[in-house]
């Protein structure tokens, strides 16, 4: 059964130093708020898992806690680089970062392997593709039927998985709608998955095929109402797209970087105040 | 507003739109494909399937997206998947009639760039990746391109192939076994360029009204040929600027940018 836990507790207790980390939710439900909180609490040394590395992880990056990101698409979607990305790959700052880089469709196919159980994900990829010359874990498998050859890559198991969604009732079930991502299969993929959510309610009220996690497949739920912002929760709030505008000339420049995350993030208690402190700029 | 007033992005959007054809099943990259694909949409193409790989299938925007999953894709799709389904049914599946690319950079033979400029250790620029391209460009039926050309963006060695076209041509696409036939037309603010049978060179089979082959020579990065006979494209018809216009300023309004600029 998943506890009902603040945020803060839920990383203090579940996200060690050195763990791998897969914060997931396709442009949809990426869950901000958690990747903040990482930033409070210090976390070091992480390997980092996601399709998008998106806003989250550039600060995360850029905070000095991930030593490995393995990731299939680093931008700033509609906007253009993720500095703090590119300054670590290309610069080495603020301290050297290891990647290990896929296409989408092997980084899905991972997760699904690894929710599987399964050691490795196989899947038609790469033929023709400089990719697995710069990434020695893509390798290649032949089908014992056809003798076609096919991409073979390491399944994806994070020690933690955390994502966002729209509910959770008090039992700590999980509701996701909208574009889903791989985040149902990199919950069931990792050892332990925190799930933070728009609101907590008596009854789901969910559809037959609803995106159901139930409690007993998750650790820790947390209700952190607007805790994907600048992305957005279908339902709930839109995506703040000029936030990812601001963004680029935030992480373009490591001082204001710097001081950007001292204000706003180590400059806060937790994402409820990191809200308020950001409305109050805006007016 | 006069069909014979319009840019050369225009052109390029229109001219890539058309080589959609109605009731294809298309999978959409973000920026210029989308754009031109849902001018298509919006034009001659009512009964187009666009599809992005956040999920949705169908998708009917009315205004462009600037992320590859925004909430109007999903809520106007006839149905919305995970993304490992779209990657596993329906692109690997073989369901895809045509993949529809942006890129960095590509050369002769269709490759394409979207990694790195420079040594991959030793990074000159770091572009995004991959995303979905490589497996696009493997196993969609075909593949259309579409970029604004200069001689940074049209080389004559890439230094990191991210998606293949034809490889190192002629029979090479063949020998690697992919099941899609690879780019059949790459588009671009001043002409057309197709492979050329045996070769799977691209070259120039139109220029967009107006453009000079030593225009395309100087913003091409090899020795950039021209088929037997090179036509001239249509011009944009008054409906085609129209259609494209108005997208373009629903999604100005909606998102404070225009979507597709990249």
């Amino acid at each position: 059964m998943a506890e009902l836990l603040t945020l803060r507790e839920a990383v203090e207790r579940f996200i060690q130093n050195g763990d791998t980390v897969a914060l997931e939710g396709f442009t949809h439900l990426i869950p901000t708020a958690a990747a903040h909180e990482i930033v409070r609490q210090n976390k070091q040394e992480l390997t980092l898992v996601r399709m998008t590395p998106d806003l989250v992880y550039d600060l995360l990056i850029g905070a000095g806690c991930v030593k490995k990101l393995i990731f299939s698409w680093g931008g700033n979607p509609g906007v253009g680089s993720l500095h703090r990305l590119r300054d670590a790959v290309e610069k080495q700052w603020p301290q050297p970062l290891e990647i290990e880089e896929h296409s989408h469709a092997d980084l899905a196919n991972a997760y699904v392997a690894g929710a599987s159980g399964l050691p490795f994900a196989v899947l038609r990829a790469y033929a023709g593709s400089d990719l697995p010359k710069v990434n020695p874990v893509i390798k290649s498998v032949t089908c014992p039927f056809t003798g076609e050859v096919l991409a073979a890559v390491p399944s994806v198991r994070p020690d933690v998985t955390v994502i966002h969604a729209q509910k959770a009732d008090r039992k700590g079930n999980v509701l996701i709608q909208g574009i889903l991502g791989v985040q149902k299969e990199a919950a069931l993929a990792a050892k332990r998955c925190i799930v933070t959510v728009e609101e907590i309610v008596d009854d789901l009220n969910a559809p037959m095929n609803a995106c159901v996690l139930p409690t007993w497949a998750l650790t820790a739920v947390c209700l952190v109402p607007g805790g994907a912002h600048p992305s957005y929760a279908h339902g709930y709030y839109e995506r703040d797209n000029r936030f990812y505008q601001a963004w680029d000339p935030i992480a373009r420049d490591r001082a204001a970087f710097t001081s950007w995350i001292d204000t706003y993030i180590r400059g806060t208690a937790d994402f409820a105040e990191f809200k308020q402190k950001l409305a109050g700029e805006a007016n | 507003m006069s069909a014979h007033d319009y840019s050369t992005n225009e052109m390029m959007t229109v001219a890539a739109a058309r080589r959609l054809g109605n009731g294809s099943v298309c999978f959409v990259g973000i920026g210029l494909p989308s754009k031109a694909a849902n001018l298509a949409r919006l034009t001659h193409a009512p009964e187009v399937v666009l599809i992005y790989e956040s999920g949705p299938i169908g998708a009917k925007p009315s205004v462009l997206p600037l992320s590859i999953g925004d909430g109007e894709l999903a809520e106007t799709a006839d149905t919305v998947v995970p993304t490992g389904e779209i990657f596993r049914y329906w692109l690997q599946g073989g369901r895809i009639d045509v993949g529809f690319l942006g890129a960095a950079q590509v050369d002769k033979y269709g490759n394409i760039n979207t990694t790195v400029i420079g040594d991959y250790h030793q990074p000159k620029v770091r572009l995004p990746g991959a995303g979905g391209a490589p497996e696009i460009a493997g196993s969609a039926k075909e593949v259309l391109i579409i970029l604004k050309q200069s001689h940074r963006t049209f080389v004559d060695k890439l230094a990191f192939i991210t998606s293949v076209g034809f490889g190192e041509g002629g029979e090479h696409r063949k020998q690697l076994g992919l099941p899609g036939k690879g780019p059949v037309a790459i588009i671009t603010d001043l002409c057309i360029m197709e492979p050329e049978a045996g070769t799977h060179e691209f070259v120039v089979t139109a220029l967009h009204p107006g453009v000079t082959r030593e225009q395309v020579i100087e913003n091409t990065g090899w020795a950039i040929r021209f088929a037997d006979e090179v036509a001239t494209t249509e011009a944009p018809r008054v409906e085609e600027l129209v259609a494209l216009r108005a997208l373009e300023a629903r999604t100005a309004a909606a998102h404070g940018q225009a979507g597709g600029d990249e």
